[in-house]
């Protein structure tokens, strides 16, 4: 009782009052317009995975079997398999690089400001146009060698991959400053003062003090290389194909996104709820990753 | 306090959820319920989704000028290049719905066939002079019909094939035209222009190639079976994808790009043309307006048939067909429905709006619509007068079109950078049973 007295306190009754009264003008538009945004499409999604329809509108019941044909679809496993692999490397290769850059940047060189702006641009253009302008570049290398990016597979996944490090490790890279600013300057100094090599110091005292930089990092980064679409859409569009003998086709280079998308739109009208049912899927499972990868760096996190 | 405000955001999401919750019901339940409001002054508007980016702005002047005629609003939507099928599932979807739409091949007819009002016995139906431009679903119902057809082959520019030192008679079959190509191609240094323009395979010009140039091989492997092409057949035979090599073979090795370099894109083959910097363009009549911008004129330009050297080729006429298929959406409104009909009636009536249409279009296949004035319709009248065969467009039977064409730009880009016999071999299993692949999947 004595707290709501004190006028001056943070929720004290007349503080709390207005708040109280008026919170619903700040909270209802922002709830109504997740529902209209996000809950209302993502439960009318999972509705039409089990339907069979060419508009949302318009649907037929058909109850499980869009799942079994999502599984029994070849080109969606490849591309599953195919994404994990370009989740894991560019999982590592993102966050080392990132890291490095960071902490390069970090060691009071001439310019930082400048370095830190560079490597971050390239996060500012959107994936269509990055995808168009890497084709144009990495074509112009390689019709010198008589080939392109749309003929080979391999090299349609490496220069996904040169994109996407390219695109964020300057993301990557803020983060990790911000980490390692927030190292306390005393433990680096106890370390100095015991004797530590630079690289003992890095091992055991900096990088355990980034986790949470690391924890969110490798988050952002799995799930950004799962949900990969324009960038894939733009580059090779999931060229080169394989044509196997019986005249299906794998397209090696299509990532889960796309094949949902070519899925939905390549296809005749009754692959839709197929699509709709990988889509679903493809949310368990980016949700279902996103958490197991939460939950295993969290452990690692140290407490200051 | 608290539990009024759980209460309120309760209570929004319970409105929210139950406001998106009735749109669930089938649209089909609420046509009649729209036809059943009252008429009101002029009733009933026209909404057109265009497919076609080039033709937009004649399209809205037409949609002005019926506007000022009938008090009638017309709305002309086109969907951005390669998007239609995207647009259109959004837009239907929509409770303003477009009432006229493109449902150009028989894939399209399987996809929106359920929303195609049956157009047979309507005036706008009865004014065509031609049931080649029909369109019909399985059960017999006539769900769309063509408002222009066009023509595609090779255009020559015969300007530059007399500077080589040839007339358009010495290219009679698939051998002729070949000796003056690779001739062409041969003094192309000497000459400052070679045989064939690019054939770039990115997507703003491979379907020249799995569209247009496949449909020689369809075309003559429906006159072997014609039973079996009446339909969408399950699977085709490819007896012609030797013909289909030749041709394609003479465009990717007589032009001045390197083919390994095709499947990157990025060329402009209609600039190249206009340019003098090739004699052979393959393409269709609607290139004349821009090459006419351009500078080029007519008595320069002609079409000829895709020579692949098929037996009695020399009677070949040109692919004359259309995927401007009209279509109208049963799940309107009735007045919408009438008022969009009234308006298809008055383009292909009226000779002020024909006009206008025809020179965007091509020809109009109408009783009493203008007549064209493009120079490459006017090569296609000339072969069927001259008694030649008309090649029409069987490639509109390609099922679940985009995966296919696909897949077969993906085999072509590999066998025009290693031109072995191995790799021609997948072009074939991706153009043969690639096609029952689709066609079951699309029929499955």
């Amino acid at each position: 009782m004595r707290r709501k007295r004190d006028g001056s306190a943070v929720n004290s009754y007349l503080l709390r009052r207005p708040i109280q009264r008026w919170s619903p003008v700040f909270l209802l538009p922002m709830a109504a317009a997740f529902c209209i945004g996000f809950v209302w499409p993502f439960l009318h999604g999972i509705f039409l995975s089990f339907c069979k329809f060419k508009t949302t509108s318009k649907w037929t019941w058909v109850g499980i079997s869009n799942y079994l044909k999502a599984f029994q679809d070849e080109s969606f496993v490849y591309s599953f398999w195919h994404t994990a692999l370009f989740a894991m490397v560019s999982l590592l290769l993102i966050n080392v690089l990132a890291f490095a850059v960071a902490y390069a940047l970090t060691q009071g060189l001439r310019g930082t400001n400048l370095f830190r702006t560079v490597f971050f641009m390239p996060n500012l253009i959107g994936g269509i146009v990055l995808g168009y302008i890497w084709s144009m570049i990495f074509d112009g290398v390689l019709s010198r060698y008589g080939t392109s990016i749309l003929l080979n597979g391999r090299l349609g996944f490496w220069g996904l991959i040169i994109l996407m490090c390219w695109q964020q490790i300057g993301y990557m890279m803020i983060i990790y400053i911000a980490g390692l600013q927030a190292v306390p300057e005393d433990m680096l100094e106890a370390a100095r003062i015991d004797g530590a090599s630079a690289w003992q110091t890095l091992w055991k005292v900096t990088i355990p003090n980034v986790m949470p930089s690391i924890t969110i990092c490798t988050f952002l980064t799995l799930t950004n290389s799962f949900k990969l679409f324009d960038q894939n859409l733009a580059l090779t569009g999931g060229q080169p194909y394989i044509i196997n003998p019986d005249g299906t086709s794998i397209h090696t280079t299509e990532m889960l996104a796309l094949n949902i998308y070519n899925t939905f739109y390549g296809q005749a009208a009754n692959a839709r709820g197929v699509a709709q049912a990988k889509a679903v899927l493809f949310f368990v499972l980016v949700a279902g990753i996103g958490l197991i990868q939460l939950y295993a760096t969290r452990r690692k996190e140290v407490q200051q | 306090m608290k539990k009024m405000i759980a209460l309120l955001l309760c209570l929004v999401m319970v409105f929210a959820l139950c406001a998106c919750g009735t749109s669930e019901t089938p649209a089909a339940s609420e046509a009649p319920a729209a036809s059943e409001a009252p008429a009101e002054g002029a009733a009933g508007s026209v909404y057109w989704l265009n497919f076609k980016p080039e033709s937009d702005g004649a399209l809205q002047d037409i949609a002005k000028m019926y506007t000022e005629e009938t008090g009638v609003p017309v709305k002309v939507v086109t969907a951005a290049s390669g998007t239609y099928n995207e647009t259109l599932t959004a837009e239907m979807d929509k409770s303003e719905a477009p009432t006229l739409f493109v449902v150009g091949n028989t894939a399209a007819v399987d996809t929106w066939g359920d929303y195609c009002l049956d157009l047979t016995g309507t005036p706008v139906a009865d004014e065509l002079n031609t049931d080649a431009y029909m369109l019909y679903d399985a059960d017999g119902k006539l769900c769309s019909i063509g408002y222009c057809f066009e023509c595609y082959g090779i255009i020559v520019n015969k300007a530059l094939l007399s500077q080589a030192g040839y007339t358009i008679e010495d290219i009679t079959n698939f051998e002729t035209l070949k000796a003056v190509a690779e001739d062409i191609h041969a003094r192309a240094g000497e000459l400052g222009f070679d045989a064939f323009t690019s054939s770039g395979m990115d997507d703003s010009s491979s379907w020249r190639f799995t569209g247009h140039l496949a449909n020689l091989e369809y075309y003559y492997e429906s006159v072997d079976d014609p039973a079996a092409w009446e339909q969408c057949p399950a699977e085709i035979k490819g007896t012609y994808m030797s013909n289909f090599k030749n041709l394609w073979d003479l465009y990717i090795n007589n032009s001045a790009v390197n083919p390994a370099d095709l499947a990157n894109g990025g060329f402009d083959a209609n600039a190249e043309f206009a340019n003098g910097e090739a004699v052979f363009y393959s393409n269709g009549n609607w290139e004349w307006s821009s090459l006419s911008e351009k500078g080029m004129k007519a008595e320069d330009l002609t079409m000829i048939p895709y020579y692949c050297g098929v037996e009695g080729e020399e009677k070949a006429g040109l692919n004359c067909g259309t995927e401007n298929y009209w279509a109208v959406n049963n799940e309107a409104s009735e007045e919408d429905i009438q008022a969009t009909l009234d308006f298809m009636y008055w383009l292909v009536t009226d000779p002020e709006a024909s006009e206008i249409a025809v020179g965007t279009f091509g020809v109009m296949p109408y009783k009493n619509a203008a007549q064209s004035t493009n120079p490459f319709l006017a090569n296609a009248d000339a072969y069927a007068a001259a008694g030649n065969y008309v090649m029409p467009w069987v490639t509109n039977f390609q099922p679940n079109v985009d995966a296919y064409r696909a897949a077969l730009v993906s085999a072509m880009n590999t066998y025009d950078a290693d031109p072995s016999d191995a790799n021609w071999e997948q072009v074939v299993t991706a153009f043969v049973d690639g096609w029952a692949v689709q066609y079951a999947a699309a029929n499955g």
